[in-house]
């Protein structure tokens, strides 16, 4: 560690990062989330928004981001960053941080970004928030967030604090105990203050060319060597099927435990009218567990979470879990065979019935309308 | 060459859930078990014992409680437990948990052929920060969200570490830590023998008393005052009330969400 570099000095460290994190030369989209909601914050601090980008040879990559709102953005380019290790990240981050100390850090949620971000806070000495749904600098847009997204009692409560700036100090909310509780964490004594943020959560300006075209590129020298790397990448292996995009969906048509009578069928049915919407297929943990659908379908607490236009819960008893995944999309309908179940509060249409009677019938149903107009 | 598992006891948060009025967790309404995917590391390294013949032993830090977890992961086929447990530990978030549970490692004896095993994350508070924090703090190598470890040679792992899109094939020379994914594979059940042999082995408690003297434990470092992050506010997401439910399942409410579809512009 750099000599002089105190984390506890909290007066010395200003501006917000964004690790930009890119995969074969290619931008990650939640870069693009993340560098928005940076802006709000670095707005709401008074203060630069920077992204750091690490690879070879991406400066062809690193002007974009302009365009969502960073001021600047500062490039590491080696050939031993172009593929993504623990240590040589971290050792260029953190030597990065020690440099220009940044007081908020974000980092996207990825397999990556949570393999990361706990690495460099240790090395760091400073606190990190895991996998974030909301930030907030100013108190008063704490307080109107919490005023819609929680039962608390928000005029009647205290949220001064003696031992820090409430005002000025990140407070990063997440979901906790599988979505049943919400939790505000900060991280008052130390910085940066970092979280990782959930991927598709935040988000995404309007991309503005001028401020591609305005972004200051720099290039900071820094030391890195071959071995200070530990594991050996042998092969980066794509997935030979084509994965889901639940997270850019406006359409998704879900299933779960109530396939169960005749699974075949079931995921066939929700094909189809995910394809008459033109959306894509999700699934409940149950369905992803039994191995009925793969992984890359799951919405909830431990899969995606999503907001589509519309979502439609076919058989899905809405356990919380699943409800952390999929509660704010614009619209849900509901198919429950069991009109107790917890998925019709909070859907906007409930039908309490046969999904394998019902869905048929709708699908002719759509074509019907679609062919009257 | 030994396996250090870490293994934590956690509310079961798949099952009914109570909050209390002031918006936290009343964790004396739910069961308590042992993390799922611990489960999975458990399972990963008592398979590397069958085939190498080495020692495992699993590690935990918390309540007295948890040592029922330790006996059953024991029953399960692990040979020595280590439960760190003290109240001066009590109230740690991610960074002081890992810091306690690497001086432990490290006071235990860590040896260039051990590994580390732990779970990618815990269903209380889903961060999947303590595995690689400890490896930060131990100055080992880490391979997270692993869905496949193969020894190539004593000293030597090959581990798929999965993406969201596929994943990377990484060689690692030990000692070093691996955090492990539900997919790598099934956990097996505690057999007979397994209970009954749980109780002559060894499980160690470690208190502040064992730990104060190790470099890593500080007040400044470990417990609820060593924590760099705090609780702010918890609370609970606001319920909506129910929508509008359509009549019955047939023809008409297909219809009718149709109309609702096409005026939306859905279709």
């Amino acid at each position: 560690m750099a000599v002089n570099y105190n984390s506890e000095d909290i007066a010395s460290f200003r501006n917000v990062w964004v690790f930009c994190e890119q995969r074969e030369g290619r931008m990650m989209p939640t870069t693009f989330e993340l560098i928005s909601e940076g802006r709000k914050l670095a707005d709401e601090l008074g203060c630069e928004l920077a992204g750091i980008l690490l690879g070879d040879d991406v400066d062809g990559i690193a002007a974009e981001i302009g365009g969502y709102g960073a001021d600047k953005v500062y490039v590491y380019n080696s050939p031993l960053l172009g593929t993504y290790t623990t240590d040589a990240y971290t050792k260029v981050i953190c030597d990065a941080v020690e440099e220009f100390r940044p007081e908020v850090m974000l980092f996207g949620a990825s397999n990556i970004g949570r393999d990361l971000a706990p690495r460099c806070a240790a090395r760091l000495h400073t606190g990190l928030c895991a996998d974030c749904t909301h930030l907030d600098i100013d108190l008063q847009g704490y307080l109107d967030f919490l005023r819609s997204g929680s039962s608390l009692d928000v005029d009647g409560m205290n949220f001064e604090s003696r031992q820090f700036d409430v005002n000025t100090t990140l407070k990063m909310t997440r979901p906790a105990f599988g979505g049943h509780l919400m939790a505000t964490i900060v991280c008052p004594r130390f910085r940066p203050a970092m979280a990782s943020v959930r991927p598709g959560v935040m988000a995404r300006r309007p991309f503005d060319q001028a401020g591609a075209d305005g972004i200051e590129v720099l290039h900071p020298g820094f030391s890195l060597n071959r071995d200070d790397i530990r594991t050996e990448v042998v092969e980066v292996v794509k997935a030979a099927r084509k994965l889901v995009d639940l997270i850019g969906a406006d359409y998704i048509v879900s299933v779960g435990r109530g396939i169960a009578s005749d699974v075949e069928r079931g995921i066939a049915l929700a094909q189809e009218l995910a394809q008459e919407l033109g959306g894509v297929v999700g699934a409940s943990r149950a369905v992803t567990d039994a191995g009925w659908l793969s992984a890359d379908h799951q919405v909830g607490q431990t899969g995606k979470t999503v907001h589509p236009k519309v979502y439609i819960a076919l058989g899905i008893s809405g356990a919380i879990q699943h409800k952390a995944g999929m509660q704010d999309s614009e619209c849900v309908i509901a198919v429950n065979k069991n009109e107790g179940a917890p998925i019709f509060e909070g859907a906007d249409y409930g039908i309490v019935g046969d999904l394998f009677k019902y869905v048929p019938l709708l699908i002719e149903e759509i074509r019907k309308a679609k062919a009257a107009k | 060459m030994k396996i250090f598992v870490t293994v934590k006891q956690v509310p079961d948060t798949t099952g009914k859930v109570a909050v209390n009025p002031d918006g936290t967790l009343n964790r004396a309404s739910m069961a308590a078990i042992t993390n799922p995917d611990d489960m999975n590391a458990v399972e990963a390294a008592l398979t590397l014992k069958e085939k190498y013949g080495c020692k495992v032993v699993a590690i935990s830090m918390g309540p007295p409680m948890a040592k029922t977890m330790l006996r059953e992961v024991l029953a399960m086929g692990a040979d020595e437990a280590v439960l760190i447990s003290a109240r001066e530990f009590g109230g740690s978030d991610t960074y002081a948990t890992s810091q306690t549970i690497a001086a432990a490692i490290d006071h235990y004896g860590l040896d260039s052929e051990d590994i580390i095993i732990s779970g990618r994350q815990a269903i209380d508070g889903d961060t999947a920060q303590v595995g690689p924090q400890i490896a930060e703090k131990l100055g080992l190598p880490q391979v997270s969200y692993a869905g496949e470890i193969t020894m190539d040679e004593p000293g030597r792992l090959t581990v798929r570490r999965m993406l969201e899109d596929g994943y990377m094939t990484i060689r690692v020379q030990t000692p070093c830590l691996i955090t492990c994914i539900k997919e790598l594979n099934n956990p097996r059940y505690m057999t007979v023998l397994g209970t009954e042999e749980c109780w002559d082995k060894p499980l160690t408690v470690y208190d502040y008393e064992t730990l104060k003297d190790h470099p890593l434990i500080d007040p400044s470092t470990i417990g609820l005052k060593g924590s760099p992050t705090n609780v702010y506010k918890s609370f609970t997401p606001p319920q909506k009330g129910a929508g509008v439910m359509l009549a019955g399942d047939g023809r008409e409410a297909a219809a009718e969400l149709a109309r609702i579809f096409s005026e939306k512009h859905v279709i």
